[in-house]
């Protein structure tokens, strides 16, 4: 074997694709593939409307990646013939008073400074575009080259494809890394048995911090951070597009998928491995979505999950070799996982086949967290 | 201009005004830093922690409600490594029986008996709720807490939390991460005058200025969280802040002049062209 990916969320599944795509060997290690963060993301694809201040490289890799997404998704539909429920048709997010408002024309003036183009629009014309948006909106932006993809659809489609290109798939949970000589050589099983690569990924989102057999500073340095989401459903779409919304300083986002579903999210908190969803966190969400679209109380309530991002001391993922040879890492995705899909698989796959990481991934090299934040 | 000097007053050990900042003594515990940091809203724990490092800050709180204490990577590790002490808080709590619930689970995971009493009315102002506070604050007390209240800028109930028991009273300058500064500094400077335990002002602070008014005003330290997490560049704020409340409290020790109507000459004019001629 050549490669061993352990995590078969959307990012080991996508590494796999793209290595199979390029002559590798591989094998997948998963209990339950996709069924982690995958299965709860929204599934936004919106840097533009995300952009953070002092995350510009990040923005870059996302700006990447969601360049990427047409073809890439164009690519997984035929080899799977499965559809991913990908659109490019842009963002609106809204603001619901004016300090609401006020924020938004910060985050246009900061996009205008790296050069992206973003149309800032009236209330008016928010709910021209969405006619369920509240009369009480103020204004807003739209980000036309942000979109959306189902992420529970896509998933599917990679597991069609690593499938179709003979990659295997184990359902167990890796256990231990194996090391000879300091080199990773595979992984060893809960279940007992031993699978031997050439080379091993870690892209188990938190738990890739959690493996046996390697030394502390070659484990990522990922903690979960926990996301509620919840799913509504009527009989056709509610809004024709992603809406990001601001209410009264508090974000909520709302997907809407051509089946009629529509994902509400979510919260982000510091609770370790817990995935308990809470009155809190679904009211939170469900009073901030009201708040924007009235209408929503005639929805059917169809789902309310927990998911755990692996987030990073700075947010922004960690990919390629690690301190251990044969070790690569992909992972620390935060809550961007869907959206760097394209640019991690690309980037990993040629990191495994030629042994470089490709320029646009070498800002988020592990070894950035050699040194501890703040010891200049 | 009567105004007393009143961490002087607690700790006489720092002498006249003017001989030096001194330490910030809550509870008899000291600290060198007078700016206390909240965490609340940094966009990664690496900016957070470097925010931490540049204001100096040797005490900081952390939302109870909001962390699992053991979690591995959370917001307690940064403290713990930037060996900053931890003040949980109770935000989020709408009546005295969560919060005293919620400082006792603190207790419990921290191993700390100091809490940052927050009783909030509603979610609009966040402003506190006087009666809720004022039953929460004896209540916790009464069961051994240092308890450091976030209050009304209310002179009055300043006072009544101090007669209750509290190690500290902290003043809201505006509602809490509003940025608007210190609304009514009248009633922050009567409070302080009053007040034989550490004003803390906490709350509202939008930039520098707002910081060095609050020590000028005679408070004895500056709680923030918003103003420096939510800047573009979190760290360089937090330094502008350490910078700002060391500022505030020399000026404070050193005494301003009285406001003047008109010009007054720095230098004497008379017998000048004389002697120089």
């Amino acid at each position: 074997m050549d490669v061993v990916i352990v995590g078969g969320g959307v990012i080991g599944l996508a590494t796999a694709w793209q290595s199979l795509a390029r002559g590798l060997r591989v094998t997948v290690v998963d209990p339950e593939p996709a069924g982690k963060a995958s299965r709860v993301a929204a599934g936004m694809l919106t840097p533009v409307s995300e952009l953070t201040y002092g995350e510009e490289p990040l923005l870059r890799l996302g700006l990447a990646s969601r360049d990427r997404y047409p073809s890439f998704v164009a690519e997984l539909e035929e080899i799977s013939g499965r559809d991913t429920g990908y659109r490019g048709d842009g963002t609106l997010q809204v603001a619901l008073d004016s300090d609401d408002l006020a924020v938004l024309g910060e985050l246009r003036r900061f996009q205008e400074s790296l050069g992206i183009a973003t149309e800032a629009l009236t209330g008016r014309e928010c709910r021209k575009r969405e006619p369920m948006l509240a009369p009480s909106v103020r204004g807003g932006l739209f980000a036309p080259d942000d979109g959306s993809i189902d992420p529970r659809r896509l998933s599917a489609a990679l597991l069609a494809a690593v499938d179709r290109l003979g990659g295997t798939l184990v359902r167990d949970r890796a256990a231990e890394v194996l090391t000879e000589d300091g080199r990773a050589t595979g992984v060893r099983l809960a279940g007992g048995d031993s699978l031997h690569a050439g080379q091993v990924v870690l892209a188990a989102g938190p738990w890739s911090h959690d493996l046996k057999g390697l030394p502390p500073d070659a484990l990522p340095p990922v903690r979960p951070v926990k996301g509620q989401i919840l799913r509504l459903r009527g009989t056709t779409p509610f809004l024709s597009r992603c809406v990001r919304g601001l209410v009264r300083g508090s974000s909520v986002y709302l997907v809407p998928r051509a089946d009629g579903e529509l994902v509400v999210g979510a919260t982000q908190e510091e609770m370790g491995f817990d995935t308990t969803v809470t009155a809190g966190g679904l009211w939170e969400l469900l009073r901030d979505a009201r708040e924007l679209l009235p209408g929503i109380t005639e929805l059917a309530f169809a789902e309310v999950s927990a998911g755990l991002r692996p987030g990073s001391p700075d947010n922004a993922p960690i990919l390629g070799p690690s301190a251990v040879p044969g070790l690569l890492l992909a992972t620390g995705h935060f809550r961007n996982g869907v959206l760097l899909t394209p640019v991690t698989a690309d980037a990993m796959a040629e990191v495994l086949v030629t042994g470089d990481l490709p320029e646009v991934a070498r800002p988020f090299s592990p070894g950035r967290f050699a040194e501890p934040a703040g010891a200049a | 201009m009567q105004q007393r000097d009143r961490a002087e007053a607690a700790s006489p050990a720092d002498g006249e005004p003017g001989a030096g900042p001194g330490p910030l003594v809550i509870a008899g515990e000291s600290f060198e830093s007078r700016l206390i940091m909240g965490t609340g809203g940094a966009p990664s724990m690496r900016v957070l922690e470097e925010a931490l490092t540049a204001s100096g800050t040797e005490l900081t709180t952390i939302a109870m409600r909001r962390v699992d204490a053991g979690a591995r990577g959370s917001v307690l590790d940064v403290l713990r490594r930037c060996g900053i002490r931890v003040l949980p808080n109770t935000a989020g709590c709408f009546t005295a029986g969560e919060a005293v619930l919620t400082a006792k689970m603190a207790r419990e995971a921290l191993q700390t008996n100091w809490i940052k009493l927050e009783v909030i009315a509603d979610e609009r102002t966040l402003l506190p709720d006087p009666i809720e506070l004022a039953d929460a604050a004896e209540q916790l007390v009464d069961d051994g807490f240092v308890v450091l209240p976030y209050t009304n800028d209310d002179p009055v109930l300043a006072h009544r939390l101090e007669q209750t028991g509290c190690a500290a009273v902290m003043p809201l300058g505006s509602p809490i991460g509003s940025g608007l500064g210190i609304r009514n500094p009248h009633n922050i400077e009567l409070i302080v005058e009053r007040a034989q335990v550490p004003v803390i002002l906490d709350a509202g602070l939008g930039t520098a200025s707002d910081a060095a008014l609050a020590m000028e005003l005679g408070c004895d330290a500056v709680l923030l969280a918003t103003a420096v997490t939510r800047a573009q560049s979190p760290a360089l704020m937090a330094a502008a802040m350490r910078h700002a409340v060391e500022a505030g409290r020399l000026a404070r020790l050193a005494g301003r002049i009285p406001k003047r109507r008109y010009a007054q000459a720095s230098s004497p004019w008379e017998g000048l062209s004389s002697s120089t001629v």
